[in-house]
């Protein structure tokens, strides 16, 4: 790398083929805010029709083509396609590219004084299969017969005889996985061969043992996946029927395929992956909370190693749980109880990272800058979050709630306040170290108490409607009698959501007037301790400037007989 | 730049871990594809044991042809493994001699295999025929991207590659070591489908 370094790259090298971590994180995580965006903004027409069924969307509904909506009025074929386009733009293009991709690629490699990952160039090609499936993603809608509309988990058989999008979504995934493939190889070794002298696996930051085990879940969860894909593909081009009953009848007429494939297959090979895909989302966002809760309650984690058993524990016990999702299939009661107990199993070291969490609260001076408030919150959303997936998780209850609204309101409670609030919290709190310059608090402010409040008006009233019974992928709920009773919560959820989308606003704000007009500040404004603090601000390519050395722990804050609050784990004796 | 920039554990190992780079992240690139291929065989297994009827391999596939596959893919891992170790003693021309015979035994696997294919389809044998054509086209079509792969890599570092021997011996043998790690792993996976598809 080093003869690259005097010279001055030209643009494209520089910030489009980069092969510099830091920009290739910021790749990834602008391109994942802009697909999260893109994927509320898809809910949003969920939520118009489920509030108000058969009603015209006001002001933009005459422009979509009439394959999608006629009159302004959302035909099924496309509210399909808007759940299936949800999850998937929600799950694979944004959360885990901002978490692992953003997130994971600038930050890692400075936490553990890395001059960048240990491979750059599988880096920047990692970024780009990601760039290519996305663009395939959103391509789809364009086909025609439109996108992939089987729901996020594509279950055969709809999905093998579904139109043209699905063999889109299929291929998108391929190049998603390879794309995270690339990345969590990168990560494993670089965590493992490049952390600075010093820096033993004990004194690593826990942000970084979280991205370790979600590196270690992508690489072996995902590939089942691409296993399924292939054989999905083959189902829908070459005619097998790897998926496909004997005597499958569609709309009256019996199918060409000859038969003899089982549904539940792809069933089992596709929650192989998105059970572990579940951790993938939650484990870095619980890494980014737990550096900004000991930076700013000013004291080291409680139960540090506690916290790092317990990460890894999830990461093993997570390859084990992937049939709870299949309560209802004819798997047996001895297959149910199985996967009951190691449901239940991996719910206690889950707990024993929040309580961790909470108790590092507990005795601390904290500040209550806006990262520290998006982390504060995320503790009991992610625990109304955990908790209501109990009663999920044993097949008794489940059978009752699979696939009602409580599911929904279950899952976004994890993921929606859960960890998207954490990677706000990240984007706030390392905003700085990219930039240079501070977010706005005021506006920081403006954006969290709202987003608090509507999001939860949105999902506590979806667990009231699972429990009614309403079914989570109805087109017009007003068709059901027994929905009839919770349709005002729907009512209710749409408004919020679409004042949360409003809520939103102070941050893109925020985000772009901070790049040029934020308050400058030094290279370690949060005081903190761990690595990427020890850099200029912007770190330059290659990171440090002096190779660092690490001399103790990551989070040494209040040690007793120090002049600072803070010992930085570079920092060669006393303070 | 000073040192702060560069990234260890290129060329040499780690002293602790005692591997470069580019070889852990083979494994874990391998410990994937294990994932990959057993998530395949795994659905193998379940469509086998759920079906009413299943065809014996040997009845409707050509054994013989496949055995010399077999044999040919072990002896390329052989010749792949004397290609390593010639550089490993410093004579580049050997390296280039094994290097290009493992090159054309991948080939001569691949043209094997296209007879195979060549005549499932004279007999209107195509993977919609039924679930057992259909795993078997699967599985071997997937095995041969990799062992096309497997020939792109060994004919990069045969050609333009080996420019790095005279620069970086180190790093370059690493390379050399990386490629025949994976193509160990492409043999391995034959070796396996092998008695799964054509035996049982």
């Amino acid at each position: 790398m080093s003869d690259h370094s005097h010279k001055e790259l030209p643009f494209w090298r520089k910030y489009i083929f980069s092969v510099d971590h830091k920009v290739i994180g910021i790749q990834y995580a602008v391109t994942g805010l802009l697909f999260l965006f893109f994927g509320f903004c898809l809910v949003m027409l969920i939520r118009w029709q489920l509030a108000y069924p058969g009603q015209e969307l006001p002001f933009i509904g005459s422009w979509f083509p009439e394959t999608q909506m006629i009159g302004g009025i959302m035909l099924p074929e496309f509210y399909y396609q808007l759940g299936a386009m949800h999850g998937t733009i929600m799950v694979f293009l944004g959360v885990v590219p901002l978490a692992v991709g953003g997130f994971g690629n600038y930050v890692v490699p400075l936490q553990i004084g890395a001059p960048d990952m240990a491979f750059p160039k599988l880096n920047m090609m990692s970024y780009w299969l990601y760039f290519i499936g996305g663009v395939l993603m959103l391509a789809s809608f364009f086909v025609p017969g439109g996108s992939a509309q089987s729901g996020w988990t594509s279950y055969p058989p709809l999905s093998v005889i579904a139109a043209g999008g699905q063999t889109w979504w299929l291929i998108g995934m391929a190049f998603l996985i390879n794309s995270s493939l690339l990345g969590s190889v990168n990560f494993i070794v670089t965590i493992i061969q490049l952390r600075a002298p010093g820096l033993s696996f004990n004194r690593l930051p826990f942000y970084v043992w979280a991205q370790f085990v979600t590196a270690l879940l992508l690489l072996l969860a995902f590939p089942p996946l691409m296993a399924a894909a292939v054989l999905q593909l083959m189902d829908r081009l070459a005619g097998t029927s790897f998926f496909i009953p004997t005597g499958l009848v569609v709309n009256d007429a019996i199918t060409h395929f000859v038969g003899g494939g089982n549904p539940i297959l792809w069933q089992h090979l596709f929650w192989f992956l998105a059970h572990p895909e579940v951790y993938v989302l939650i484990l870095p966002a619980m890494g980014i909370v737990a550096e900004i809760i000991a930076c700013n309650t000013r004291k080291p984690l409680y139960g540090y190693k506690a916290l790092v058993y317990s990460v890894c524990f999830v990461g093993f016990m997570s390859f084990v749980v992937w049939a709870h999702h299949m309560f209802l299939t004819n798997m047996g009661t001895t297959m149910s109880t199985f996967f009951q107990i190691t449901t239940m199993i991996i719910s206690i070291p889950s707990i024993v990272i929040l309580t961790s969490l909470i108790l590092s609260l507990w005795g601390g001076s904290i500040r209550f800058n806006t990262p520290m408030l998006f982390a504060i919150a995320f503790l009991p959303m992610f625990a109304i979050g955990g908790l209501t997936g109990l009663p999920l998780g044993l097949a008794a209850a489940d059978i009752h709630l699979h696939d009602t609204y409580y599911v929904i309101g279950h899952f976004h409670y994890v993921v929606a306040p859960g960890t998207i609030f954490a990677l706000f919290a990240g984007v706030y709190h390392w905003f700085p170290k990219a930039t240079g310059r501070k977010m706005s608090e005021f506006l920081g402010k403006l954006h969290f108490f709202p987003s608090l409040v509507l999001m939860n008006c949105i999902f506590t009233p979806m667990l009231i409607m699972g429990l009614a019974g309403a079914l989570r992928r109805m087109y017009d709920p007003t068709q059901y009698a027994h929905a009839q009773a919770v349709q005002p919560l729907n009512v209710f959820i749409s408004i919020s959501a679409f004042c949360l989308a409003l809520a939103q606003i102070p941050f893109i704000i925020n985000f772009f007037y901070s790049i040029f007009w934020g308050k400058k500040v030094d290279d370690n404004p949060w005081q903190a301790t761990t690595l990427e603090w020890a850099t200029p601000t912007p770190p330059p390519h290659g990171n440090f400037l002096k190779a660092p050395e690490v001399y103790r722990g990551p989070y040494e804050y209040s040690v007793p007989g120090q002049k600072k609050d803070f010992w930085p784990q570079d920092m060669k004796g006393a303070n | 730049m000073s040192d702060a920039a560069e990234i260890r554990f290129i060329s040499k190992p780690h002293p602790i871990t005692g591997v470069t780079n580019s070889k852990l992240g083979v494994w874990c690139f391998l410990a994937s594809e294990v994932m990959l291929f057993g998530g395949l065989f795994s659905a193998y297994i379940l469509l086998r044991i759920g079906a009413t009827e299943w065809p014996h391999g040997s009845t409707i596939l050509n054994v013989p042809l496949a055995t010399l596959n077999t044999m040919i893919l072990i002896v390329s891992s052989v010749t792949m493994v004397m290609s390593w170790a010639s550089l490993a003693l410093k004579n580049f021309s050997k390296y280039r001699f094994y290097m290009a015979i493992t090159i054309l035994l991948g080939i001569a696997f691949l043209v094997v295999k296209s007879f195979e294919y060549a005549h499932k389809f004279e007999h209107h044998h195509y993977p919609s025929t039924n679930n057992f054509y259909g795993i078997y086209f699967t599985l071997t079509g997937l095995h041969g991207l990799h062992v096309i792969g497997g020939i792109f890599l060994n004919l990069y570092l045969l050609l333009p590659g080996s420019k790095l021997w005279k620069t970086n011996p180190e790093q370059f043998m690493g390379r050399v070591e990386a490629a025949g790690l994976y193509w160990h792993f492409v043999d391995l996976v034959w070796i396996f489908l092998f008695p799964t598809l054509y035996l049982l």
